[in-house]
């Protein structure tokens, strides 16, 4: 039997998931990685995408995070997210949203940094919502 | 000797209070459940964000590149009082209090010769201070628009903080709210959000033991926390409004719950009186009415 990792997912509004579960797939800002139970420390910021939970049933759940944060130690993992829309719930129409807002951001940037993050956020909200439409 | 016909006005006057102190302590009750529920939802959020900065902090340590948010502007001079209270009076001592403690901590700073800058979350609070402090007061957040108190709101707050912050218009902030020990007890406090004093401090969250291994980092520390204290300082802010919203019920709820037992016991006290005029005024008659037929 597979080890099973201590896996807390949770957002300033309230606690989504705390329990234990096979593996999480989190989207990093360098990149999506997976924790499996025993995982090396890791702190990563994340990036719009889609968490992908598998639970112990061998079920996966899919969470729609507006960016967060994610830390791996020995206890487990922890997501930190901002924003979540379970993928049931997430709609064409709630991803354009999110990209005029995005698209604002970027306009009203004060300085090339923050353009700049505002800018790659959009265009992985723009992939996101690529897929979501085929 | 106030007529029969006054004091029934008053008892009924009385009774109408009474019906209105009554249901605004029922509302409060519910509100107070909802606030609570939220209040501890909120919770693991910030636990986890404590600890998770308390780690990041500990490898920061000693680096003179670290973000302005976490170690100061390295000046203590000008000093930001964000002030959380309550858009709504009758709530007992609640308002009055976290007014009260942020103008002893201004008036301090001011004798030691800081400057201080007031920032308003809540009509009350701004009600009170404005007063002494007027021309300190940078701008006073009203919430009654908000209906319900979410993240967003909070971040809100933050980003203008942040705006302030590095415009370079304070050095210090520090934020005043009503914390939730429990229906009876709401304590004002004060918490320091810039820089960041981590909980570390009081030596029980000294970062998660790795033994031996150490964090990679994706990006690396200095970005991951100035991506990171900037959430933070909504995740403050945030958690301070909850606390604030059940406070305020909590008060709320347990001054209506006097009113209404004083209204009781005025109802009570004026019952006597007007039972003991009606019964006076009935022996008079009797008495006029017997001497009368005696001097037939």
């Amino acid at each position: 039997m597979a080890d099973r990792l201590q896996f807390e997912f949770v957002s300033p509004e309230h606690q989504i998931m705390s329990g234990q579960v096979l593996s999480v797939t989190v989207p990093g800002t360098e990149g999506m990685f997976g924790v499996l139970a025993g995982h090396a420390p890791v702190m990563s910021s994340l990036r719009p995408g889609m968490v992908d939970i598998e639970q112990e049933s061998g079920e996966h759940v899919r969470v729609f995070i507006r960016g967060g944060f994610a830390e791996v130690n020995a206890s487990g993992l922890i997501v930190l997210a901002e924003e979540t829309i379970r993928e049931e719930d997430l709609n064409a129409g709630m991803l354009d949203q999110q990209i005029t807002d995005l698209r604002e951001d970027v306009a009203d940037a004060k300085d090339e940094t923050s353009r700049q993050k505002a800018q790659e956020t959009l265009d992985h909200l723009l992939e996101i919502r690529a897929a979501f439409s085929s | 000797m106030a007529s029969l016909k006054d004091l029934r006005n008053r008892i009924s006057s009385v009774k109408n209070t009474q019906k209105i102190t009554k249901a605004m302590q029922m509302v409060a009750a519910a509100k107070l459940r909802r606030a609570q529920e939220s209040a501890e939802a909120a919770r693991p959020y910030a636990e986890r964000m404590d600890q998770v900065l308390a780690n990041l902090s500990n490898a920061m340590r000693g680096r003179a590149d670290a973000a302005p948010l976490l170690i100061g502007t390295g000046k203590r001079e000008v000093h930001l009082l964000i002030v959380a209270t309550a858009d709504r009076g009758l709530c007992g001592g609640f308002n009055s209090s976290i007014a009260r403690m942020a103008r002893d901590r201004a008036n301090a700073l001011l004798s030691q010769g800081k400057q201080v800058k007031i920032l308003c979350v809540g009509k009350k609070g701004a009600d009170v201070l404005k007063r002494q402090f007027g021309h300190l007061m940078l701008e006073v957040i009203e919430l009654k628009e908000v209906k319900v108190l979410n993240f967003e709101v909070a971040s809100r707050i933050a980003r203008q903080v942040l705006a302030l912050f590095e415009e370079g218009a304070f050095d210090v902030a520090t934020l005043f709210y009503g914390a939730f020990e429990s229906i009876i007890s709401q304590v004002p406090v004060q918490s320091q959000l810039i820089p960041a004093i981590l909980t570390e401090q009081d030596g029980k969250n000294a970062g998660t033991d790795l033994g031996g291994a150490a964090y990679e980092y994706e990006p690396d520390e200095k970005d991951i926390l100035e991506d990171l204290l900037p959430r933070n300082l909504a995740v403050q802010i945030f958690k301070a409004l909850l606390e604030n919203a059940a406070s305020e019920q909590g008060a709320r709820m347990s001054a209506m719950d006097s009113a209404t037992r004083n209204a009781g016991e005025m109802i009570d006290k004026l019952t006597i009186v007007y039972n003991r005029s009606r019964q006076a005024m009935i022996t008079r008659e009797l008495i006029e009415i017997i001497s009368g037929a005696e001097a037939v």
